[in-house]
């Protein structure tokens, strides 16, 4: 099938939110091309006449009455969050953001 | 004095009702064999020695009250760390939640909470249950009990080992590929992985979440039995959860212990042999069969075509699912967060520092395989094409299940590796999931029990498969085996295996 | 960057203009989408939030069947076709406010497909807008960027982030291109998402307050040089909050592409962001992997397969859309089509519906609301259902016109009364001594002194000439500063001096 490149494998890595060392992404291109290679056979019998499965049991219609439970407390939501503020998540800047 | 570490989970659940030991003691024991051995397993990343405890102390007084107790109640557990627990640090084996503590429990966890039995610890495991050797923890290596120089097996190394070196008599596992009946088979346990969706999965940390189910890992088919039993049924905040109740599982249990398996039909899955598998281990399976027969089963061929494609199939779903599920590690609400080392501090670029400092390299590599799968342009390929795959081998299964009742096969090819064998080969790693991967794929149950020592001296697995919702078949078939192997060692398997204290 | 706009009638007069629209709808369900957090406006940061709205690890959604319901509710209302199995399925980005890092929504699975609706402009022009789809998805949460030094991230700006809207269910209603509406495009589009609105409030799944957010739209624009030529390339201007915004979002956009088009160059495809203040669009950040959203079905959900008895039990129960509602209350109130339209056009349907159920004749509640408080809303620069009074009290105000008790002139005193918040019209009428003077004895008081301070006047009309008698009345309404009745008041004037 296609062949990885290593500007393919750091623009996944990107898109994936990953920091990748160079010598990590030399790594991954072998590594991810010989699996790549081994996986890419299910489309020799993945043919149009074959439905996909996308659940192990087929189920439809599971809903939840619209019932409010008790939210969590504002503390347990801080709870583990790297820094907060005035009852706020506070990240870094988010650019784009005005 | 008997070492209650040493009994099933059953037969210390007896001697509580009975009032012969409590649970303080019983919790006790645990506690005083993990601090005698862990230093050389280190099956646990978090020890609950007070809680447990407090626990054990809470269901002794109850029981001293005169209360209505579940059948479990005051004996102790291990739980993944895969699994969250309210109050305990729960890590899933990864620095990226390192000293993350859950605000919640998972369904399973309040189900054993409720039934009163003490939670020892957190089991170690491969970061975020990726991996097959629990080498890649990022908290260490968890040794295997038989041979400190081998692996325990992965996902669930931590929680094998735990139960096979008497530092509990149960504890969870969960199985997207293999992760509970893998580290059983190597370990000489037992290992169930559930129907999908017997089994909450609400508070498992996700990694494929049309392949991950909990299920329970002990020393005996019975125990097995009871702790599915405890942990399954329904739960409304998991939507794939399957609202009916299935047969019952510990009855199967005691069906099949009495050893008469007459017109039962057994399936042989001829792809599940052969090539790849060690004598050793092939010997031990056929052996297992015999004895099958003898207990009045009907033994079977039966073929599978489309299981050479399992594992390619797996791994585009199972990593592609995942690249979704860990999106959310990104260092903005909770666990590590860590700034670029140069450059602008924005929140882009801080869950990118974030996620590449905090995911081991095996998550990497899955994310970043996954991530590729499902972008523009690759998704019809590949996540689609495995999706058909997934429906093939459902029609392998239910062709196979028309002609016999269960299915088995060797749940390994080998017995366990070397630590740091195949770390550096991922490929032939996930090729030590070839016969458990399409259990998960079709969602059906499958238990793995040791079938025996193999050449080596080390354990080797057998492996059960039932149709989905039929878990009770292999429980019953599950029985029967253990029953008769363990008549022909003369006990337990476990009873083999080298006397770990090596520090008294 | 500023732009020379092109002229709008120059701009629609060489250019046609293709729209679109997609509207996100909150709905007024209880709980969230897929967890049972409580929907809560206004609440503390973070206090709305289960495992599942913050996206903790091990927590998994499962659909609100009441949210399922409203989708369904508005699909019908939308002349859509309702699928007979769609599923959700996973918009993956990386952004703070999205806890989970994606987004659960449909995809290429719709709830409800292949809809229209008829729009109706200021002037009673009718035009149907085709509905591509409607689906549902998620709410994301609240970014505040705070910036400058204080910040804890070595000094630099940040923001903070609340989630309690995260999760909360979102309709999102896509139209086809919308062709054909020429110069009234931006007519047609504010005209298109009131319509909507009007629709929400009607079915009862939201309450559909544009100010809260609760409805939000997305305006695609694009010019082409003949109604025949191809589509032109589009701009998607985000987050138009207001019914004004829309339309002026869209006239804007329209002259700066035709200010681009005229250049020879070519409109870029992008996001762009309005502005309230300066009523302007700029372009978004361009984000590499924007288009990448690697969606695939949700594996934690199920598929929705609603049942056709299900969709049948709803369009039946479906209740009256407000086009044929104001059919219905014309023909009540007796309103000629301008009248209607005028009130349409104010705002003031559900305000004199109210008015005339609190007890005042459709007339006077016209009279009212398209009268006096129309002109105090556009002192006060404010829609009329912002003003500080309520139909219940114009219609006890009505009340007491009616009864006598007051008069028209009084009348307006005791509005104004209302209005600065003096309390309901009775208790403003009490406090500031406002009722009509229905007691003959201060009257007559009040004649006999004006009498006898115009000794010539009472003279002239004891001698039959009631020419002056006016004068005489006026002294006495002056003394009970306005609060006589006027008829009363010459009739105890003749009575006495001709007596």
């Amino acid at each position: 099938m296609s062949s990885l490149s290593r500007d393919e494998v750091a623009r996944v890595a990107g898109l994936a939110r990953i920091d990748l060392s160079p010598e990590e992404v030399d790594r991954l291109v072998g590594e991810l091309q010989v699996i790549v290679d081994s996986v890419a056979r299910v489309s020799e019998v993945a043919t149009p006449d074959v439905p996909a499965t996308s659940h192990p049991l087929p189920m439809t219609n599971v809903f939840r009455d619209d019932v409010p439970e008790q939210p969590l407390s504002q503390a347990d939501a801080l709870a583990g969050a790297p820094a907060t503020e005035d009852g706020k998540f506070l990240v870094p800047q988010i650019l784009g953001e005005e | 004095m008997t070492d209650l570490t040493r009994l099933s989970a059953a037969d210390l659940a007896g001697r509580l009702t009975a009032g012969e030991v409590s649970s303080v003691e019983a919790t006790r024991a645990h506690l005083d064999r993990m601090a005698a051995v862990e230093p050389a397993v280190h099956a646990y990343l978090h020890v609950a020695a007070d809680e447990a405890l407090a626990t054990a102390a809470d269901v002794d007084r109850r029981r001293a009250a005169g209360d209505e107790l579940h059948s479990l109640a005051g004996v102790p557990i291990a739980v993944k760390d895969v699994v969250v627990t309210r109050g305990l640090p729960t890590t899933a084996g990864s620095k990226i939640l390192e000293g993350w503590v859950p605000p919640y429990d998972a369904t399973l966890v309040e189900r054993i909470k409720a039934a009163g039995l003490p939670i020892l610890g957190k089991t170690n495991m491969d970061e975020f249950a990726m991996g097959s050797s629990t080498e890649h923890s990022a908290y260490g290596d968890t040794h295997n009990p038989w041979d400190l120089d081998r692996i325990p097996g992965g996902s669930g190394g931590g929680s094998a080992a735990a139960v096979a070196a008497y530092e509990a008599p149960l504890a969870i596992g969960t199985d997207t590929g293999g992760s509970i009946r893998q580290p059983a088979a190597v370990t000489g346990t037992v290992g169930v992985k559930p129907t999908y969706g017997s089994v909450s999965r609400y508070g498992l940390i996700a990694m494929a979440s049309s392949l991950d189910q909990a299920g329970p890992v002990t020393r005996t088919v019975l125990d097995a039995a009871l702790l599915h039993e405890l942990i399954g049924g329904h739960d409304p905040r998991d939507s794939t959860s399957i609202p009916e109740p299935l047969p019952g599982l510990v009855a199967a249990a005691r069906q099949g212990a009495a050893g008469d398996l007459t017109g039962l039909r057994v399936g042989v899955i001829t792809e599940l042999q052969g090539e790849g598998y060690q004598p050793g281990v092939l010997a031990r399976f056929h052996e297992s069969l015999e004895l099958l027969r003898s207990a009045g089963a009907e033994i079977v061929e039966v073929s599978c075509p489309h299981f050479e494609f399992a594992l390619g199939a797996y791994y585009l779903i199972m990593p592609s699912e995942a690249s979704s599920n860990l999106a959310k590690f990104d260092g903005m609400r909770f666990g590590l967060r860590v700034e670029p080392s140069e450059g602008p501090v924005t929140a882009e670029r801080v869950m990118a520092a974030t996620r590449g400092a905090g995911f081991g390299d095996e998550v990497k590599r899955r994310v970043i395989l996954g991530t590729y799968a499902l972008s523009a342009g690759y998704y019809d390929a590949y996540y689609g094409s495995a999706q058909k795959v997934r429906t093939l081998i459902q029609r392998d299964f239910a062709d196979a299940f028309a002609a016999a009742d269960v299915l088995v096969s060797p749940t390994t090819p080998t017995t366990a590796f070397k630590l740091g064998e195949k770390l550096d080969d991922p490929l032939a790693m996930y090729l030590n999931d070839v016969a458990t991967i399409p259990a998960n794929l079709a969602g059906i149950p499958g238990l793995s029990l040791p079938s025996g020592l193999s050449d080596d001296g080390l354990p080797a697995g057998f492996q059960v498969l039932a149709p989905a919702k039929a878990d009770d078949r292999l429980y019953r078939v599950g029985a029967a085996l253990e029953a008769l192997l363990e008549k022909s060692w003369g006990g337990p398997l476990l009873t083999q295996a080298p006397d770990l204290e090596v520090g008294k | 960057m500023s732009v020379e706009l092109v002229d709008y009638d120059e701009a629609v007069s060489r250019f046609d203009p293709v729209i679109g629209i997609e509207v996100h709808v909150e709905l007024g369900t209880r709980t969230k989408m897929f967890d049972a957090a409580p929907q809560t406006f206004g609440a503390e940061p973070n206090t709305a939030v289960t495992p599942v709205s913050l996206g903790l690890p091990g927590a998994l959604p499962v659909v609100n069947g009441t949210a399922v319901e409203y989708a369904i509710r508005i699909g019908l209302a939308l002349n859509c076709r309702i699928a007979e199995t769609c599923r959700f399925a996973r918009k993956n980005y990386f952004y703070p406010d999205v806890p989970k890092n994606f987004q659960t929504s449909q995809y290429d699975e719709p709830i409800a497909f292949d809809g229209w609706i008829d729009v109706e402009l200021e002037d009673g022009t009718v035009f149907r807008v085709d509905i591509e789809r409607a689906h549902m998805e998620e709410d994301a949460g609240k970014n505040t960027h705070v910036g400058g030094s204080t910040g804890r991230i070595q000094g630099a700006d940040h923001s903070l982030v609340d989630y309690n809207r995260a999760g909360i269910p979102l309709v999102e209603i896509v139209t086809r291109p919308i062709t054909g509406a020429g110069e009234r495009a931006p007519e047609v589009a504010r005209a298109y998402v009131q319509t909507l609105r009007d629709i929400f409030r009607a079915l009862e799944v939201s309450e559909a307050r544009m100010e809260r957010g609760n409805v939000r739209a997305d305006v695609n624009v694009s010019l082409r040089p003949t109604p025949e030529s191809p589509l032109g390339t589009r701009t998607e201007t985000k987050n138009v909050n207001s019914f004004r915004s829309v339309e002026r979002a869209v006239r804007y956009e329209i002259g700066r592409q035709a200010a681009v088009l005229d250049e020879g160059r070519a409109v870029t495809q992008e996001t762009r962001h309005w502005h309230e203040d300066t009523g302007i669009t700029t372009a978004g950040r361009i984000k590499s992997d924007a288009e990448d959203y690697r969606y695939f079905p949700e594996p934690d959900l199920v598929p929705v397969a609603p049942s056709r008895e299900w969709v049948e039990a709803i369009r039946a129960a479906l209740p009256e859309l407000p086009a044929e509602r104001r059919r219905r209350l014309q023909g009540e109130w007796g309103y000629s089509d301008p009248e209607m339209r005028d009130v349409i056009n104010a705002g003031a349907v559900e305000l004199i519906e109210s008015t005339v159920a609190a007890g005042s004749s459709p007339a006077a509640a016209r009279k009212w609301w398209m009268g006096e408080l129309a002109r105090t809303a556009k002192t006060q620069d404010v829609e009329l259902a912002e003003l500080a009074i309520t139909p219940v009290q114009i219609g006890q105000l009505q009340q007491l016109v009616d009864a006598g008790r007051i008069n028209d002139k009084l009348a307006r005193q005791v509005l104004e009364g209302v209005l600065a918040g003096e309390g309901d019209p009775e208790q403003v009428v009490v406090a500031r001594g406002l009722e009509v003077v229905s007691d003959d004895g201060p009257l007559l008081e009040a004649i006999d002194a004006a009498l006898a301070a115009q000794p010539d006047i009472a003279e002239k009309i004891r001698s039959g000439n009631l020419g002056p008698v006016g004068a005489i009345i006026g002294s006495v309404m002056k003394a009970t500063r306005g609060q006589a009745d006027a008829g009363r008041v010459r009739e105890l004037v003749l009575e006495r001096v001709q007596g």
